[in-house]
């Protein structure tokens, strides 16, 4: 290899990574274009752990509960945090109803919320919860590592967390991702 | 070595105080104590805003989690702990200094990298290049001069 | 009828364009002088369709006609009239016709002022800067087309973001722009001297005004985006390292080593490989960072809301452009031919040194910038790197450019000796030291006493190449006076930009020793921070044309005189249902008293203060910056074989 070919390899790195970029810049967007990739969102620490110990008091007139109670159940369970001031609670809410009626058991906290404003909420929007739980300070939910409402865990019968979705649960996304879930989990 | 490098991140970290317009009953009584917070709450990204950091952000987990990390700082906890305390509920992205470990080599060692790869060019264009000639020595200077004369 | 008029010249833009890009080019392969000859006037014909159409976007915002997408989604009819012509730039479609029209701005620069050049050359530099734009406009005619219609229009607009509202987004912007798109010329010549063949002193001479006015307008733009952050964003902060930030930085540190590498080239026709490449690099960089911001895909507080699909016409773009210019790189740049021999030890050493630091600094800044990106791709996580791993890794980096930034200019070409240059800067070493011991001693703030080491270091350093060529002190005062007059404006300007670096430099360490204080206090209190009182005289409302304020009327005395006289205040945007904070800022240019409110409580304010010492100097070192590189401009010898007309002066675009 003579002299000249030698140094045109060499000079061929900045367009190697060039290349290497703008592959990685490829797949980044095409991740975006189906969703497996946003850059503001967390992945959740809590999955595959099992749920943090806690316990809080009841929004009346339900009972406040723990994480035991959750795992007494022996059963596939939800555990969405939600709160009145919040519009994603709110388009949510019928799509939480529907999961309900078809036997689904979500259990509610109520996150930074006055207890009438609650009640004025789920009076308005329907109860979808077998127990609502009022975390007004707002330190289980940094437990569980929220950073924004509404957001879904997914639980299992052991106690053990498998998915956390962050946002409002459409119905597309409790068609495609949760129920099945759900079904794998209860099997 | 390690201090050192832990003092230089608190002092680079204080390189600005920036704060949130929060409430002035947040702030500890005794201002090391303080200032210890502060330099924590620097180095955690807020989750909301998620281009401040927890120290400027005037999101409402923003000022839980201050409030928690000047408990924690009270109580006696090192920043290691509370730091750790932090990430094992929110993983690796609400720090704003990333961990040191195998996936982050590249990133940390990038300076040294770069600086590297820079003098390596610098060497090769050199070997290629036909060298200046050395020095004149006093001898040579002197016979060229009586030649220019 | 306008927005029609717009589009129709938006692609009338396009395909003069792709005229522009084709014509000259052939025309120079072929030799034939004629195609060669129209590219000038190709490139007036893009400016003004260009023009027009951008002429009739801001009409379109300003007369309020909301049949037009881009207008109802950004403007309202309350807005005041500077922000409704202002907002045009405001968000993506629009800013990327400003874009657009600064590149035809370029290609006007160069016919206009390139006359100098030779026929081929500048065909070439043409019909590559045409070649850019048509893929530029060809992506905003299809994909992001600002005319686009809805109907039936909206009664009125959605109202930009009330922070955008504001004086510093109106220059920031352009001024910005104007920079990364100025090292399109650079990027131009270095493509036209690569198919050419040739690189020599001329194409040095050529390149380095260029990049100097492209240099001066992006420290303009990056001082300005800082500042604006720093008065309005109201943390008391002005650098976050936030990937917009970043991705002005990075064309910033690129360019710096471009203009300093082309004067080897100039003067000793060496470091032609490397310069070509920091001249492709530069501009591929601004192209890299805007668009990746505004793909998405990086976490930034800059968003505009853009949508993958675009990213993707976007990244074909860069391939083709950055792809096929690293490409043509790979296959002309062995054959450039080297000459100029120089030691290790010389002005050209101390030149590839700073080339080398400066491109380690951009490395790094980009490393930490994309590793979220890379960590997501390679390992499925997220991690996020922030202002603690910039001061760790950049910060070292600096200490050996700082040091050489005194010491390179006082070297001579091709062979020095260390020591003497060394010993000749005693005076600036002391000084340096003696004010970092000083700082250290009476403050005990380390960096701080660092930071103004250094800053003492560059501005009396800085001098040292005039002291020596003015025999300052060696010879009477008179010779001193009129060697200083004959001096070259670029020695001056050299000395003055170098010194801009350390009066910035000077501005962050104060800003380090800054003092601040959270306070709620009702009407009437007083509070002592930084030596001053501040006294907080009342609240008032005061309404405003789309907002409603809540002002504090703060004074400020200091031994019973008064000092200041400042209003803070918070705005309540009907239409967004947004409150910011207006900070309100008092400056006597070496310090500045700054205020932001927070809420009220039971008759009490939440006020937030501070004392920041030597703030301004971080903005008005980026002017003096600027300002060396506006006295190098106006050197004559750049403008080689101007034409005879006294009046030109070279400035470009």
């Amino acid at each position: 290899m003579d002299a000249i070919t030698r140094r045109r390899l060499l000079m061929l790195t900045p367009l190697a990574f060039a290349a290497a970029a703008g592959g990685g810049f490829w797949g980044l967007l095409m991740r975006m274009q189906e969703g497996s990739y946003d850059p503001h969102s967390l992945p959740s620490m809590l999955v595959g752990k099992p749920l943090p110990a806690f316990s809080l008091p009841g929004q009346p007139p339900s009972e406040g509960f723990s994480n035991l109670d959750v795992i007494a159940q022996g059963r596939p369970t939800l555990v969405n945090f939600f709160a009145s001031w919040c519009i994603p609670c709110i388009e949510e809410a019928p799509t939480l109803m529907q999961l309900k009626d078809d036997g689904v058991a979500i259990w509610g906290i109520a996150y930074k919320d006055k207890a009438d404003a609650t009640a004025a909420f789920l009076q308005q929007h329907g109860n979808p919860y077998v127990r609502v739980a009022r975390d007004e300070p707002g330190r289980v939910a940094i437990d569980f590592g929220l950073y924004g409402v509404p957001e879904t865990y997914v639980v299992d019968r052991r106690g053990m967390v498998r998915l956390r979705w962050a946002g409002g649960v459409s119905d597309a996304v409790a068609r495609g991702t949760i129920a099945p879930l759900l079904k794998s989990l209860a099997r | 070595m390690i201090r050192w490098a832990a003092a230089f991140v608190v002092v680079a970290a204080l390189a600005g105080p920036v704060w949130a317009v929060s409430d002035p009953g947040e702030m500890l009584a005794n201002p090391v104590l303080e200032r210890r917070a502060e330099a924590i709450g620097e180095q955690l990204r807020c989750l909301v805003c998620q281009n401040e950091s927890v120290e400027q952000s005037d999101a409402d987990l923003a000022r839980d989690l201050r409030r928690i990390i000047r408990q924690r700082v009270v109580a006696g906890q090192s920043n290691q702990q509370i730091i750790a305390w932090m990430t094992a509920r929110y993983g690796d992205f609400i720090r704003l200094r990333p961990p040191l470990e195998a996936r982050t080599l590249a990133l940390w060692g990038a300076p040294v990298i770069a600086l590297g790869v820079g003098g390596a060019v610098v060497l090769l264009a050199r070997r290629r290049r036909p060298s200046a000639p050395p020095p004149l020595s006093a001898a040579e200077r002197q016979r060229l001069m009586q030649l220019l004369d | 009828m306008t927005p029609e008029l717009g589009h129709f010249a938006l692609a009338l833009a396009v395909a003069i364009a792709a005229a522009q890009a084709v014509l000259p080019l052939m025309g120079a392969h072929n030799r034939d002088a004629r195609m060669m000859a129209a590219a000038p006037a190709l490139a007036v014909g893009h400016l003004i369709a260009l023009a027009t159409s951008f002429g009739c976007l801001v009409w379109s915002g300003v007369v309020d006609d909301f049949s037009v997408f881009n207008v109802a989604e950004n403007s309202s009819s309350t807005e005041p009239l500077v922000y409704r012509i202002t907002g045009t730039w405001g968000n993506h479609e629009g800013s990327i016709l400003l874009w657009c029209l600064i590149l035809a701005c370029c290609g006007c620069a160069v016919a206009a002022f390139g006359r100098n050049l030779p026929s081929s050359l500048r065909a070439r530099v043409i019909g590559v800067l045409g070649f850019t734009s048509a893929g530029f406009l060809l992506y905003a005619l299809t994909v992001s087309n600002p005319f686009l219609r809805v109907w039936p229009p909206p009664m009125d607009g959605q109202n930009i973001n009330p922070l955008l509202q504001d004086p510093g987004l109106a220059i920031h912007p352009p001024v910005l722009y104007a920079g990364y798109v100025g090292f399109a010329i650079p990027f131009a010549f270095a493509i036209a001297a690569l198919l050419e063949g040739r690189v020599d002193a001329a194409w040095g001479r050529w390149v380095r005004p260029w990049a100097l006015g492209a240099w001066c307008l992006l420290t303009g733009g990056i001082a300005l985006g800082s500042w604006w952050a720093y008065y309005e964003l109201g943390w008391g902060g002005f650098w976050f390292w936030d990937p917009v930030e970043n991705a002005s930085l990075l064309p910033w540190l690129a360019g710096t080593a471009l203009l300093h590498s082309a004067i080897v080239v100039e003067k000793r026709e060496a470091l032609k490989t490397w310069t070509v490449l920091l001249a492709i690099g530069t501009f591929s960089l601004s192209l890299c960072g805007t668009f990746m911001v505004r793909s998405g895909i990086l976490n930034s507080v800059h968003s505009f809301a853009s949508a993958p699909t675009r990213g993707v016409f976007i990244l074909v773009l860069l391939a083709i452009v950055i792809g096929g210019s690293l490409l043509l790189f790979a296959m002309r740049a062995p054959v450039l031919a080297a000459s100029g021999i120089f030691a290790p030890v010389s002005r050209e050493g101390a030149l590839v040194l700073n080339n080398v630091l400066l491109c380690s600094i951009c490395a790094v800044v980009l490393t930490g910038t994309t590793y979220p990106l890379i960590a997501a791709l390679l390992f499925n996580a997220a991690l996020s790197v922030g202002p603690p791993y910039f001061h760790l890794t950049v910060v070292p980096l600096l200490v050996p450019l700082f040091a050489a930034m005194s010491v390179g200019p006082t070297l001579p070409w091709k062979r020095a000796d260390l020591l003497p240059a060394l010993l000749r800067l005693w005076w600036a070493a002391a000084l340096a030291a003696l004010v970092g011991i000083a700082v250290e001693a009476g403050l005990g703030r380390a960096f701080a006493a660092g930071g103004f080491a250094a800053a003492a270091w560059l501005i009396t350093g800085a001098f040292a190449e005039l002291v020596e060529r003015v025999r300052l002190f060696r010879v009477p005062l008179a010779v001193t006076r009129a060697r200083a007059a004959a001096q070259p404006l670029s020695v001056w300007g050299a000395a003055v930009a170098h010194a801009g670096m350390g009066i910035t430099v000077a501005g962050i360490a104060g800003m380090s020793l800054a003092t601040s204080t959270i306070v709620s206090v009702a009407p009437g209190s007083t509070v002592r921070l930084g030596g001053y009182e501040w006294t907080l005289l009342g609240l008032h409302d005061a309404p405003g044309p789309d907002y409603t304020a809540r002002v504090a009327d703060l004074r400020v005395t200091r031994d019973g005189r008064q000092v200041a006289m400042f209003h803070p205040s918070r705005r309540a945007f009907t239409q967004q249902q947004q409150t910011v904070s207006d900070t309100a800022i008092e400056t006597n240019l070496v310090r500045d008293l700054y205020a932001v409110m927070g809420d009220e409580r039971n008759g009490q304010v939440v006020l937030r203060l501070h004392v920041n010492y030597l703030a301004p100097w971080i903005w008005l070192g980026a002017l003096v910056m600027a300002a060396g590189g506006g006295l190098s401009l106006a050197d004559r010898r750049l403008r080689v074989g101007a034409p005879a007309r006294r009046s030109a002066a070279t400035v470009p675009a």
